[in-house]
């Protein structure tokens, strides 16, 4: 059974696997002659459906549910979304710098599956490489009659425009790398409506994370169902998770899912630094809440079934926390992170987020008050009710209950380290 | 009857209108849910979360902004759960954490939904213990508008106004999380013809306007409802007063009108009304120049000059900035005492009075709402009729297609589907090729052809042919489903009209040549001259010859606002005896001998009729400066001296006589307006018909061929004397430019900026414009260095040597 679809050819041929001689040599492309010449667009799309892939840009949306979405008007159109601007998230990088013409083959087929003319790749700004080598690669397609007019002859046309974003992490969210895209203020839009009936300049769009995009081509050879063969039954596909922090094999590890936890930081992650014990780590990127082990090192890397547990597999980024970690001092960078990269729109996210950043550093500091856990669970409750899971919000967009992961996090898992922070600890507890 | 949909709120079942807002949809049943963002005549953004409330859902109660929420049938919604309560709790918390709580001394303290909202919604006590963050305070946003960022909720009204209800997209958000803010973009400030709006919309104390700053607490204001007589449109406004004082003034939500909007002089000329150069006293012209009188020696002057000329001799000017009640004294004082059917309160600036105040079909303003199409043939909307623009503005965002024709670029071009060009003096080419959708003009023929049609007909530059008008309304009378408005601008024009303050019309809208009505109207008044009488050039052509002796001038300026200043000037110097009703001393009432201090708007109490015909209340809300008198008052007190009783000491004597003896007025008393209408007044007639109904027909204008044609339009901001003695907005006036198409300019030859001279001696700087056609020149109309310019439709430019 196939364990990996994204990264053989990268690993395989690591100083040229960008390029499209390469690409082409190793059974590139085959999968955009069979959509074009063998298959109508629908049939694709229902392969598609049928591997039952869920999104890999954080929210694990089904994606031939989304294209089922898509609206008639005209035009429409495909964004891929690689603004990855969530600390800990490294896996679309790889993939565009190292196999670019995988993803825009997966574009070509799915804008071919869905009546698409028009792509653009939203990329982060500070990816300046792989913007370089995309731009590289779509020139060498189109010279190779890929992408262009009348690809392959079959009077299907595909124009693909990569935008470099202003560095904001909010321009992740799909709505507001719209705006951003059509040249306004990179705030989410109000939901509904959905992108698929009015996404950019008000017309039908798909947005699609890299690595959703860049399985598409297996997905069209092998077929749907060969898809959904590999893992378990909901979590169908390989996920390419990016590891990291105090982990003797940091970097990216594209794996079938359904293994532990333990088997994942220990065996392919190659164990903690140093010999060190495991505090905490963070499943899925800096807005999911934290896992200790004790209670999650043997529960499975499955996307229901991390959900179950509280927190999710997102964009798939392992922070990995050993002994030596202060957790205040984790939870603060995080949380500063997301007041910093706050649109400021919404008044829970725009306020709270910062009044905990502040909150969070005058205990780092040593002036924390007794109180100060309570009023951060407070503030977090008033951005995110309840702090259940899936999280509750009273914002627009998920970021500002992003936020307050963190600090549940910490609060439920290590409150006596932050009491132990508190100056009047002893007054307190005679 | 709209369709409904049923709502349950709170454990209580309603039918609420469908496809409202949530947050709307409950006000209306009396569930009033707390907000920021929200705003009935704005987009919703959701921005505050301030209007959460809990939904019954699939997946059980989710919180939901209410003011995004559109209503559906058998929706379940609680806004008074401990969820929701520790929602606005929270959203009013962390307002308040980097809010800086200078209430005391912020202009909004008292009137604030801020603090309002906090009393009612939000938590009691602060948990804030960090440092605040922190702006200077305030910056100038634009000339009229100061910027508080630290009280700031950044709820997005005063962008929203200005990018989607004004179209000025000055202001924006910048930076982001913490440190968002409002901000002008840079070397733009905002400046904008409704920038005064955002500081009502406001609903904290970030946007101040200059004027009023500290001037007064809420709690302390007076307040009266009136209009606004800025312009014909009569914008609903609440003039407010502190110590005796106007200090300012807020638009009022009338829908059929303003719907709450006002532009800034709307808004900021009423400091006009306090201006140390009024004129408190009457004045005599004595051997060393004016000297101030009694009111009885200067009345009993009055009287015995008016007195001692045959009726004919005499002419009366103006009317068009009083109520309908001092306008209908004037023209019986006229009429019936003085003798004469020489009045006219336009200044042959206007439009055939037939046409203005008697076309039909007439639309109403909130017909802008359901027409298909617009189409404005006249003056710039947004320099002359501002609120009209904004209604216009508002009917193009919800679909209506909008054709302009005009000798220059408008505030209209940039959404309007079909921009017709003309070069000033040759309309009436246009006009018929575009009637008969020749080539170039097939689209916006076809426009015209879906219905329904408002047509905006008005005269687009004094230097117009008036029949340019006619012409034009003749075109949209002759399409099926269509009304029209005409574009008369100068504040009552329209109710001065209709009391008979028109050459060729008594009150009532009917025409001087009914001889049934004149007759009634003659058992009425006791006298009444037959047939038609002059019009403004008519009598300052025939005073200049000596046809005419006399002159009552009514708060009218002909030197400045008639076509011909030098004809008004040497008029008013030849005229034997010439009484002014003026609020200043003007370069017209100058050459009078009495000047009687007029009490203005703000200051007097009636009735006024706008554009559409309809008729609201204006009161007064201060006490008339000095000496100052209504119009009716004055003018009841000189008839006793000349041996008539004019019943119009008290107005609303003279609102019921209106109602008995003007026919399309019949109905219309004090109590109508107030009681039964909303307060949004009426339009006339209340019921029955009209006995003048004009109807326009498609005439042939002549064509005027020169080498360089006139387009003289009216700017917003000009020099005018109301403009030059209200501080806040008079450093806005217009400069004097003369703006050509590139290919003219290269032919004189000048560049951009370089000066011209007109007429040999008006010089300004030139300013390079292609949206001006070949041809023709446009030069903005009573601003400092276009005074006295004459609008014929023709002007000589030349070249300054050593221009810049
Ligand atoms: C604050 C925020 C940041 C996000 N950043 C990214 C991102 O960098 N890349 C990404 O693919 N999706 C990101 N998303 C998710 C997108 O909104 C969207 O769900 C995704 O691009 C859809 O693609 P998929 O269905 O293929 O996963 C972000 C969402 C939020 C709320
Ligand atoms: S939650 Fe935060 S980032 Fe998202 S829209 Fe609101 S303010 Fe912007
Ligand atoms: S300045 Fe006033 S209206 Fe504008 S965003 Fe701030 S609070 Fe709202
Ligand atoms: S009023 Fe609804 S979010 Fe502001």
């Amino acid at each position: 059974m196939t364990d990996r679809i994204l990264t053989v050819r990268m690993e395989a041929h690591p100083s040229d696997s960008h390029t499209i001689d390469r690409y082409v040599k190793t059974g590139g492309y085959k999968a955009l002659r069979k959509a074009l010449k063998k298959m109508k667009p629908e049939a694709v799309a229902a392969e598609v459906n049928a591997s039952n892939i869920r999104g890999r840009g954080g929210a694990g949306f089904p994606m031939g549910v989304k294209w089922g979405f898509l609206g008639a008007a005209e035009p429409r159109y495909l964004v891929v979304n690689c603004d990855e601007s969530e600390p800990g998230t490294f896996n679309d990088r790889q993939l565009v710098e190292r196999d670019p013409h995988q993803l825009l083959e997966g574009i070509a087929i799915s804008s071919y599956a869905l009546g698409i003319s028009r792509a653009f790749i939203y990329v982060r700004g500070e990816y300046a490489r792989g913007a370089r080598r995309l731009q590289r690669a779509i020139d060498e397609a189109k010279e190779a009659g890929y992408l262009g007019e009348d690809i392959l002859s079959s009077g299907f046309s595909l124009d693909v425009t990569i935008h470099l974003g202003g560095g904001a992490y909010i321009c992740g969210e799909e709505t507001a790398l719209l705006n951003s895209l059509e040249g306004r203020r990179g705030e989410p839009r109000l939901k509904p409506p959905f992108p698929a009936i009015a996404g950019l300049y008000a017309k039908p769009t798909i947005v699609n994370n890299v690595e959703s995009i860049s399985n598409v081509p297996w997905i069209t050879l092998n077929g749907g169902l060969a898809y959904a063969d590999i893992g378990p039954d909901r979590s169908a596909g390989t996920k390419m998770l990016s590891i990291s922090g105090h982990i003797n094999k940091p970097g990216n590890h594209e794996i079938v899912m359904g293994m532990t936890w333990r088997e994942l930081i220990y065996d392919i992650g190659g164990g903690i630094r140093d010999g060190n014990e495991l505090k905490a780590w963070i499943p899925g990127g800096a807005s999911s809440p934290w896992f200790v082990p004790d209670k999650h090192l043997d529960t499975r890397v499955e996307l229901d079934e991390v959900g179950a547990n509280g927190s999710m597999i997102g964009a798939g980024a392992v922070v990995v926390m050993d002994e030596t970690t202060n957790v205040v001092a984790a939870a603060h960078s995080i949380v500063r992170f997301f007041a910093h990269e706050s649109c400021g729109q919404c008044t829970p996210c725009r306020e709270g987020t910062s009044w905990m950043e502040d909150i969070l550093a005058r205990i780092m500091d040593g002036r924390g008050r007794p109180e100060d856990i309570d009023l951060l669970m407070d503030v977090s409750d008033n951005i995110s009710p309840g702090l259940s899971w899936p999280p509750a919000m009273t914002t627009i967009c998920p970021l500002g209950p992003s936020a307050t992961a963190p600090v549940a996090s910490i609060v439920r898992y290590f409150r006596d380290e932050i009491e132990a922070m508190m100056p009047n600890k002893e007054a307190a507890n005679a | 009857m709209p369709d409904t949909v049923s709502i349950n709120i709170n454990g209580v079942a309603h039918d609420v209108e469908a496809g409202q807002r949530l947050i709307v949809a409950a006000e209306s049943v009396g569930e009033v849910i707390p907000r920021f963002c929200h705003h009935d005549k704005l987009e919703p953004v959701g921005k505050c979360r301030m209007c959460l409330v809990e939904v019954e859902g699939p997946r059980g109660k989710v919180l939901m902004p209410s003011c995004t929420l559109l209503v559906s049938d058998g929706m379940v919604v609680d806004t008074e759960s401990a969820v929701v309560k520790k929602a606005q709790e929270g959203v009013l918390e962390f307002l308040l954490i980097n809010h800086p709580l200078d209430c005391p001394i912020c202009d909004k303290g008292g009137e604030c939904p801020l603090q309002d909202q906090t009393m009612q919604w939000g938590p009691g006590e602060s948990r804030f213990v960090e440092a605040k963050r922190n702006f200077e305070k305030p910056i100038p946003v634009s000339d009229v508008v100061l910027l508080d960022r630290e009280r700031c909720v950044l709820c997005d009204r005063c962008v929203r106004a200005a990018d989607d209800i004004a179209g000025d997209p000055l202001l924006t958000f910048i930076d982001r999380g913490n440190h968002v803010q409002i901000q002008t973009f840079p070397n733009e400030p905002f400046s904008s013809y409704f920038s005064g709006n955002t500081v009502q919309l406001c609903p904290v104390g970030a946007l101040t306007s200059v004027d009023y700053r500290f001037k007064a607490r809420p709690w302390d204001l007076g307040h009266t409802r009136s209009v606004s007589f800025v312009d014909t449109v009569h914008s609903s406004v609440d003039a407010q007063t502190s110590r005796g004082k106007l200090v300012r003034v807020y638009g009022i939500e009338n829908d059929r009108v303003n719907e709450g909007w006002l532009s800034d002089k709307d808004r900021f000329i009423f400091s006009a009304v306090h201006s140390p150069d009024r004129v408190t006293a009457p004045l005599v012209r004595g051997d060393d120049g004016f000297e101030e009188a009694s009111w009885s020696d200067a009345m009993a002057l009055v009287a015995s000059r008016l007195g001692g000329y045959l009726g004919g001799e005499v002419g009366a000017i103006g009317g068009a900035n009083n109520t309908n009640e001092e306008a209908y004294t004037l023209a019986k004082f006229m009429r019936s005492v003085v003798g004469s059917s020489n009045l006219d309160a336009q200044l042959g600036d206007g439009l055939n009075p037939h046409l203005a105040a008697t076309v039909t079909p007439r639309a109403t303003i909130d017909d802008l709402d359901r027409a298909a199409t617009i189409f404005v043939w006249g003056p710039d909307l947004k320099e002359t009729l501002p609120v009209l623009y904004l209604r216009v503005r508002k009917a193009v965002r919800n679909g209506a297609t909008l054709v302009v024709a005009s000798p220059a670029g408008t505030g209209l071009d940039a959404i309007a589907a079909h921009v017709v060009r003309y070069r000033a003096g040759s309309g009436s080419d246009v006009l018929r090729k575009f009637a008969s959708g020749d080539k170039g003009y097939e689209g916006a023929r076809e426009a015209l052809d879906a219905g329904p049609v408002v047509g905006l007909v008005g005269r687009s530059s004094l230097a117009e042919d008036p029949m340019m008008a006619e012409a034009a309304a003749g075109v949209v009378r002759s399409l099926p489903d269509s009304k029209l408005l005409t574009l008369l601008t100068r504040a009552n024009i329209y109710g001065a009209l209709d009391m008979g303050l028109a050459p060729n019309l008594l009150p009532g809208r009917v025409s001087t040549a009914d001889d049934e009505h004149a007759e009634m109207l003659e058992d009425a008044w006791g006298h009444l001259p037959r047939g038609t009488g002059r019009s403004t050039t008519q009598m300052l052509e025939d005073l200049a010859s000596g046809a005419m002796r006399a002159m009552v001038l009514v708060g009218a300026d002909p030197v400045r606002d008639c076509p011909d200043p030098g004809l008004a000037q040497r008029a008013l110097e030849a005229a034997e005896f010439v009484v002014a009703f003026d609020a200043f001393v003007t370069d017209s009432s100058i050459h009078a001998d009495v000047i009687l201090p007029a009490a203005v708007w703000g200051e007097v109490s009636g009735t006024a009729t706008n554009l559409e015909g309809r008729v609201q209340e204006v009161n007064a809300s201060v006490r008339p400066a000095g000496q100052a008198r209504s119009l009716n008052a004055a003018l009841d007190d000189i008839a006793h001296l000349m041996g008539v009783d004019l019943r119009a000491a008290k107005v609303a004597d003279v609102t019921r006589e209106i109602a008995a003896v003007a026919p399309a007025y019949a109905g219309i008393t004090p109590d109508h307006l107030t009681f039964e209408s909303d307060g949004d007044g009426v339009i006339v007639p209340l019921e029955g018909e009209q006995p003048l109904k004009f109807i326009p027909v498609e005439v042939s204008v002549p064509v005027v061929t020169s080498r360089l044609t006139l387009h003289f339009p009216d700017a917003l901001y000009d020099d005018g004397v109301w403009n030059r003695n209200a501080p806040t907005i008079a450093g806005l006036a217009r400069q004097a430019e003369a703006r050509l198409h590139p290919r003219d300019a290269s032919m004189l030859p000048v560049h951009e900026g370089d000066i011209v001279s007109i007429e040999e001696r008006f010089v300004m700087p030139v300013t390079l414009d292609d949206t001006v056609p070949v041809g023709s020149i446009v030069v903005p109309r009573n601003v400092v260095g276009t005074k006295g310019l004459t609008a014929s439709t023709s002007v000589k430019v030349e070249a300054v040597e050593g221009g810049a």
